[in-house]
């Protein structure tokens, strides 16, 4: 039942929550020095940054969402304590033509395989889809990630575009995918509407 | 080494942000080269707004971003421009390209800029692969980059609306190795 | 997809101008270090000076600067830095340069694996040619690291460098991509774990 009191930002182990620029920096740094994340998350070469330029990075993501009004960005927090894992974004959004590009990483190896990603992936679409009344939500993988492409297929993304060997990394030559769920697929699924 | 911004009826050049913004502004009043062009709505400015725009890019463009102007080579017509933006970690570049006079299309002009932005592109820049996105709404553009050797990739569904009508954004691409391979055929 | 950041003695990391400034400051005052590494003739900073030229330094990292701190995998200490310049990206090549900063550190394959990491680095997430460096002729110790890491002398510029009242060449060394790929299925094969 879509009802403005369904919580947008709560999730069964999860919640969606802001930057904390205290105490985020110095978490996601780490995360951050370790290129097997970092390649996954990341299709910009690998760079490790320090605690102090994430904060300013976190100071240019509000600036940026507050200008350009086109970009939504959420931390992932684990229930206990409130613990950043990950983050959740939604950007480049198009709204004249109801369309936005979905990204989703959860840090810490420890916090994987664990349905935290689901969950946070579930809250994210029912927010573009019944909050930002986008008509398709768009995203993108290196077909390396199978991870994130097995999620994207679980929830009923589309792989629409196949760009040939796109993606240069390790030596190898890969495809980048590019898959879209329209909202009338995402209403009418199980992982669909709560 | 060739001259490889000369082609059969077109040559790639470059223009003062002044004279760049004085076409623009005028190609813009056309919407149907906007909604051909762009995906954001067709919208006008003013020919000092685009010149301020040029000489910013400018700053901007470093070496990811080449930019030219496309000039007959019959009488020297700025007809339209075409670009190449380069991602250097994948040897792989975007290209657009754009004919703001009407009485240019369909005519091989278009055609003949795109020859030469993809000899510059794997020549001159070394790329492995060129990508290109139009809406498929725009046959005429479709048909013209499949006999440049462009690919089809696959399709956003839906990802613009216009006129109460939903169309897709069409990707392509081609590799090197099929650019050399169409090399190879001609003279 | 490989974590070609850490190796098994040094690790790849941020580069905080904070701490690292106050480590280059400490170094810079052994000459040894310096003219090792530089051709300049060596200054005595403070560590505020050197905080405020890496700032500024750091700005320019972007697409073709890349610029990571080396850290010692056992207990994070910082040894030095290590600097990928990308001098032309159509043509695929880069400048790389290393320092290993305090002295127990040197000539302990410490430097050797660093680079070993950036070659990593340069040939399978940029994607890249070639590698290029220069090393000054009275540093044997970093050519022989150089050459362990599948450097090969490309030539040398005779005389360019004046100390001790001595001429030195400045010799070139670059490793192609065919080349590291080779060597490093070869290192790959022979390990044990």
């Amino acid at each position: 039942m879509l009802d403005i009191q369904t919580p947008l930002f709560e999730g069964q182990d999860i919640r969606l929550g802001p930057i904390d620029h205290e105490a985020h920096p110095e978490i996601e740094s780490k995360w951050t020095h370790d290129a097997g994340f970092m390649r996954l998350m990341e299709m910009k070469p690998v760079r490790p940054f320090s605690p102090a330029q994430l904060k300013k990075e976190y100071e240019s993501i509000e600036k940026k969402m507050e200008e350009d009004k086109n970009m939504f960005y959420f931390t992932i927090r684990a229930r206990e304590q409130d613990r950043l894992i990950g983050k959740a974004i939604i950007q480049w959004i198009d709204w004249t033509n109801g369309n936005g590009w979905l990204r989703l990483g959860i840090g810490a190896a420890e916090d994987r395989r664990r349905g935290l990603g689901s969950q946070a992936m579930r809250l994210l679409l029912r927010f573009a889809f019944a909050e930002l009344n986008l008509y398709r939500v768009s995203a993108t993988s290196p077909e390396y990630n199978e991870a994130a492409v097995h999620m994207l297929r679980k929830f009923g993304f589309v792989e629409e575009v196949r760009r040939r060997q796109a993606v240069e990394r390790d030596g190898r030559r890969w495809d980048l995918l590019m898959f879209g769920l329209l909202r009338s697929e995402w209403e009418n699924q199980p992982t669909g509407p709560v | 080494m060739k001259d490889i911004f000369r082609g059969e009826l077109v040559r790639l050049a470059v223009e003062s942000p002044e004279t760049m913004a004085k076409s623009l502004s005028r190609w813009n009043r056309d919407s149907e080269f906007l909604r051909l062009a762009e995906s954001d709505p067709a919208q006008m400015w003013s020919e000092r707004k685009y010149k301020e725009w040029m000489e910013q890019r400018m700053e901007k463009d470093g070496d990811d971003n080449f930019r030219f102007s496309i000039r007959t080579l019959g009488d020297d017509q700025l007809i339209g421009d075409v670009s190449i933006h380069p991602q250097w970690v994948n040897a792989d570049a975007w290209v657009g390209i754009a004919l703001g006079e009407r009485e240019t299309w369909g005519k091989g002009y278009g055609a003949d800029a795109m020859r030469l932005i993809l000899q510059y592109g794997f020549i001159e820049l070394n790329l492995r692969r060129i990508s290109l996105a139009l809406h498929s709404y725009n046959e005429r553009a479709l048909k013209s980059y499949e006999k440049a050797g462009f690919k089809m990739e696959g399709a956003i569904r839906h990802d613009t609306l216009r006129e109460g009508r939903r169309t897709d954004g069409v990707f392509m691409g081609i590799l090197r190795e099929e650019w050399l391979a169409l090399q190879g055929g001609t003279s | 997809m490989n974590d070609i950041l850490k190796g098994t003695l040094v690790q790849l990391a941020a580069m905080d101008p904070e701490e690292v400034s106050k480590h280059f400051a400490a170094w810079n005052r052994d000459s040894e270090y310096k003219r090792l590494l530089d051709t300049d003739a060596p200054r005595l900073n403070s560590a505020k000076a050197v905080k405020d030229w890496l700032d500024k330094e750091l700005e320019k990292q972007g697409d073709t600067m890349y610029w990571f701190a080396i850290r010692a995998a056992a207990d994070n200490q910082l040894l030095g830095d290590i600097t990928l310049d990308v001098m032309s990206w159509n043509m695929r090549d880069a400048f790389v340069g290393l320092g290993i900063g305090p002295r127990d550190f040197w000539g302990r394959g410490y430097g050797t694996e660093a680079m070993r990491l950036i070659l990593q680095y340069a040939f399978t997430e940029l994607n890249l040619h070639r590698v290029t460096l220069d090393v000054f002729e009275y540093n044997p110790r970093a050519i022989r690291s150089y050459e362990k890491a599948g450097f090969r002398p490309e030539g040398r510029q005779r005389g360019a460098i004046l100390r001790e009242g001595k001429r030195w060449d400045v010799l070139y060394m670059g490793i192609l991509r065919e080349e590291w790929m080779e060597s490093s299925t070869r290192i790959e094969k022979g390990k044990t774990s």
